[in-house]
């Protein structure tokens, strides 16, 4: 409960910390509206009509609904990834055996290019949530696993010693010695993870189902309809933004404390 | 009674032999020091000795109620603060938070550490403060055994005399039992009952010396004079390669 309060009493200095961003973000902007009035109005819309368009769009109830689809199905892959990851990570690493095993197959998931799995899940599902869930679970599972295995088998074999000098109680010894160190190595895999995840979603949906921000996307693109697309690319990375900078990182922050 | 008793003790790391044939016996009350050259096996030996290695040769029988450790390089959890760091112990043995959070305050305090410290992670003390947070961890649980290895390696001349000083006034109580390990003979003499000299290439207990004033009575004078034999000694000359000159 202190800590929750603590991140909320950062909050504010953290913001102010953040001009340099956003200042880069206006940068950004300024050399899209050079872009545009270099090619046009058809190959790059201004930003003014971007976010015009966006904000038609915002009030749309059809595309609202399209949006939660592929936040529902971001989610669902997501927490799945992150519950099997972490928890099959854990064990993997504190086993040798069962870490040595694991390394050919996580590499056999990260090797394959996610329009593979694609297709394949398309031929075992057909076009619809499961394809595009199943596609997101493949993608970002591997950078969970990983992370939950590389922090338990990098665990300071000096520390267990201790705990065990101590006689520390099993709970103890999770959440006291091994978890902090675990968390400091699935945390920064975890926000990998919510990216790939992210990124994927729009891309199976675009290849595999008629809803979603992906599908819609497809639609703009048949209709050259620009505005629109790029309108639900800002949705796409503003909201990766906001949950990255504005909710991430500053738990990170205070997590972090003890790192030198 | 309570004791520690090590006998015919043999390790090996691999092929490289450590220790060979370790024989000795610490009583309730009692304080045992290991002098040494560096590498000679101390720390293995006092590893051996706590249960955080496999004995595979010989016997470690330990019947004391319980122990602590402080070890030559402090361990203190990175992610948690000092006096978080200090009450982990009595917290493993069940103590209330409330109460835990108190008698970490007040060794701290007692062991030179501020107020403004206590809420510092590891990362921002330095060495000597750091093994004063270990040392203080391992003593605040008030263990019946206590296990040093070099605790204070990195501390000042003056600093060092206050530890001690905590220590010899808990001997004196006999309320602890200490299997003491240093580098410093002058150190030995002033806490010991018995001092164990162990040789390298293997570790081997090769001489004991034993003092039987009270640790309280020793003043400087006694613990210089000592210290003048001590370093006469034949044994201890060739342990160490002390040229004479
Ligand atoms: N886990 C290990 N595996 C292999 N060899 C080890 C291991 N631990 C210690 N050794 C070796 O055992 C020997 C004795 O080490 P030890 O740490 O017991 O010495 P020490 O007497 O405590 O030295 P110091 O006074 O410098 O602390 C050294 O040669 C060291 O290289
Ligand atoms: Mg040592």
């Amino acid at each position: 409960m202190n800590f929750v309060i603590k991140i909320l009493k950062d909050f504010p200095a953290y913001l102010w910390s953040g001009w340099g961003s956003i200042a880069s973000i206006f940068l950004f902007i300024a050399l899209w509206d050079m872009g545009n009035q270099i090619y046009g109005d058809l190959v790059l819309p201004s930003p003014l009509e971007t976010f015009q368009t966006l904000w038609l769009m915002l009030q749309d109830k059809e595309i609202i609904g399209e949006i939660n689809t592929t936040l529902y199905r971001a989610s669902v892959g997501f927490g799945v990834s992150l519950a099997l990851g972490s928890i099959l990570g854990l064990i993997a690493g504190f086993f040798v055996t069962a870490s040595m095993m694991s390394r050919p197959i996580v590499t056999i998931l990260v090797g394959m290019p996610p329009i593979a799995w694609i297709v394949l899940a398309m031929i075992w599902f057909g076009m619809g949530d499961e394809t595009v869930i199943f596609t997101v679970i493949v993608a970002s599972f591997p950078i969970i696993f990983v992370g939950a295995l590389q922090g338990t088998r990098t665990l300071d074999g000096d520390l267990k010693e201790m705990a065990v000098s101590f006689k520390l109680p099993w709970h103890m010894k999770f959440l006291d010695v091994y978890f902090p160190h675990i968390f400091s190595y699935l945390f920064p895999a975890c926000v990998s993870g919510l990216g790939m995840a992210w990124k994927i979603v729009v891309m199976a949906e675009l290849l595999a189902t008629s809803d979603g921000i992906g599908a819609t996307l497809g639609v703009a693109r048949s209709q050259l309809d620009t505005p629109t697309a790029l309108a639900l690319v800002v949705i796409m990375i503003g909201s990766l933004m906001f949950v990255e900078y504005i909710i991430l990182e500053p738990i990170k922050r205070e997590v972090e404390l003890w790192r030198s | 009674m309570e004791k520690l008793e090590v006998k015919k003790l043999n390790h090996s790391f691999g092929f490289t032999e450590i220790l060979r044939d370790i024989n000795f016996k610490l009583t309730k009350g009692e304080v045992l020091s290991i002098v040494g050259p560096s590498g000679g096996g101390k720390t293995t030996l006092l590893h051996l000795c706590a249960d955080l290695l496999d004995v595979e040769e010989g016997s470690v029988t330990n019947t004391f109620a319980s122990s602590a450790f402080a070890f030559q390089d402090a361990r203190l959890l990175p992610w948690k603060n000092v006096i978080d760091n200090i009450s982990l112990g009595l917290l493993a043995n069940g103590c209330k938070k409330a109460e835990a959070i108190k008698k970490s305050q007040e060794i701290a305090i007692k062991f030179g550490l501020e107020e403004s410290d206590f809420e510092k992670f590891p990362k921002d003390l330095s060495g000597g403060m750091r093994q004063r947070v270990s040392f203080a961890r391992a003593l605040v649980v008030k263990p019946s055994l206590l296990f040093l290895d070099e605790p204070f390696s990195a501390l000042d001349i003056g600093l060092k005399k206050e530890l001690q000083a905590i220590l010899i006034e808990m001997i004196s109580k006999k309320e602890i039992s200490i299997l003491f390990i240093t580098h410093d003979l002058m150190e030995a003499i002033r806490l010991s009952d018995e001092i164990l000299l162990l040789k390298a290439d293997p570790g081997h207990i090769v001489k004991k010396f034993s003092y039987s004033l009270a640790q309280n009575e020793r003043d400087d004078k006694y613990v210089y004079g000592e210290s003048a034999k001590i370093l006469q000694d034949e044994e201890i000359i060739d342990t160490f390669e002390l040229e004479l000159k």
